[in-house]
């Protein structure tokens, strides 16, 4: 029960000190108002910065995840708030309780596997070489060398471990 | 100046490899010295990898550019996602020596370390500041009179403090480069808009991306135009393989062809089509072809 406690008290503190500067938001619309996303979806990015740093909510807020990071807000806010930073910001907060979408799992698993989100397949095996170049591109699926340290220097930022762990219990 | 490395990324390679030979082709008949950049990975991709662990995220992008840095080149992308996370990661290695410290640290377990010596480039930007639309066109052997709807992509230009190629709403540089192969660059509503593709919507939410793509495709058709050309596979992808998913999900159809500006800059410089990617199996791009034989013909 502490432990819950304190990790929720530390994730307030992360989410607070990553939204400090939408603190400048005086609620003008203007980023929702120029948000792609926002017209075919329900991100309301204005209502994001309204409450970003102020209620732990907004992890488990699938909005947060439908922002294509366009900086049309970003560019527009007329009080200079960086809202896309603070955003992957806020998500960084989400990712590292555990709130990863499978989707979004399953690409880092990828680039875990193959230092690649996209990797080769065998179609693209055969266009390759079909146009004229070789079977494999100049990178790690070629040099599997360069593919180990891709690896280790995940294992080493830990990347490996945020994303394996949790697994099981995945709150996105 | 330095020369140039390729930085192929994850989709010009393993999902369309006829912009890598397009890249190539054009590159090595402009005499522009550039070589592969062996070894490279994925750069790692802005929307996701940044989103959830940005020191994970800088150290592959460190890893990449020190590849660059050992052959001192500067780096060229041909993505827009790979030049954000490239120039962005370049910038901060160069600005924050302590963030550098940190990466560096990383990077000693596997012999590396990062200078922050070399520049990242976007081959359009590239294009356009050390060449220009003028010299651009000196290269031109063929012609190609027909109406284009440019699609910038967002981090191609933006943030526009970072980028520092002007402002978004209206810039003008990609189209001018449309222009010097003979085409025209039409203007249409919401052209600097997203395609819908980005921050990882795509991957976990693809019916409500192709939305986004649909309303773009939908302004550019009433426009009315030959095709669509674009400076990243990853709205390329969207653009195009997106047209085929919103058939199957809305039953509306578009048929309008999607080209990389390589591919175009490709016909233009007299590569045939097949040879760049563009498959004349599909019936929109043979009309594409068909359309651009007959002006050679006239």
């Amino acid at each position: 029960m502490e432990d819950e406690e304190a990790m929720e008290a530390e994730i307030s503190g992360k989410l607070n000190s990553v939204s400090v500067g939408a603190l400048r938001c005086m609620q003008c619309g203007i980023c929702s108002s120029s948000c792609p996303s926002g017209r075919h979806t329900s991100l309301n990015i204005r209502k994001i910065v309204k409450i970003a740093g102020k209620n732990s909510d907004i992890l488990d807020n699938e909005e947060l995840w439908m922002c294509t990071t366009c900086y049309n807000c970003h560019e527009r806010c007329p009080r200079g708030i960086d809202i896309v930073d603070i955003l992957l910001k806020i998500r960084a907060v989400a990712a590292q309780s555990g709130r990863i979408l499978p989707e979004h799992r399953q690409v880092c698993k990828m680039l875990l596997e193959c230092g690649h989100a996209v990797p080769i397949n065998d179609t693209n095996k055969t266009k390759r070489t079909e146009i004229g170049l070789e079977e494999m591109p100049e990178t790690v699926h070629k040099y599997k060398d360069g593919l180990e340290e891709v690896k280790k220097l995940m294992t080493s930022c830990g990347f490996d471990e945020l994303i394996m762990q949790n697994e099981g219990e995945n709150r996105a | 100046m330095k020369g140039l490395s390729l930085f192929l990324g994850c989709l010009v390679p393993n999902r369309y490899p006829g912009i890598e030979m397009a890249t190539k082709l054009c590159l090595a008949k402009m005499d522009i010295d550039c070589v592969d950049l062996p070894g490279a990975s994925c750069c790692p991709a802005p929307g996701v990898f940044r989103s959830f662990d940005r020191t994970t995220w800088l150290t592959l992008a460190s890893r990449n550019i020190v590849l660059s840095e050992q052959m001192d080149r500067n780096m060229l992308t041909i993505c827009n996602g790979c030049f954000s996370t490239l120039e962005d990661a370049n910038r901060t290695i160069k600005e924050d020596d302590i963030v550098k410290e940190d990466i560096n640290e990383h990077l000693a377990k596997v012999g590396k370390e990062i200078k922050g010596d070399i520049d990242v480039r976007h081959i359009i930007e590239y294009f356009y500041q050390e060449y220009g639309p003028e010299k651009i066109s000196s290269y031109v052997e063929r012609q190609l009179d027909i109406r284009v709807a440019v699609h910038y992509g967002c981090h191609l230009i933006k943030p526009t403090k970072d980028r520092g190629l002007g402002g978004f709403e209206r810039p003008t540089f990609f189209d001018e480069l449309v222009t010097a192969l003979g085409a025209t660059s039409v203007e249409y509503p919401d052209k600097v808009a997203c395609c819908g593709a980005g921050g990882g919507v795509r991957s976990a939410m693809k019916e409500r991306s192709l939305k986004m793509t649909e309303a773009k495709l939908a302004k550019i058709k009433e426009t009315g135009v030959d095709c669509i050309v674009n400076s990243c596979p990853f709205c390329h992808m969207q653009l195009d393989s997106g047209q085929d998913e919103i058939k199957e999900l809305a039953g509306t159809e578009f048929e309008i062809p999607v080209l990389h500006y390589t591919q175009l800059l490709g016909l233009a410089l007299g590569f045939p089509a097949e040879m760049i990617g563009i498959d004349t199996g599909i019936e929109k791009n043979r009309k594409l072809m068909d359309l651009l034989d007959s002006q050679m013909d006239s």
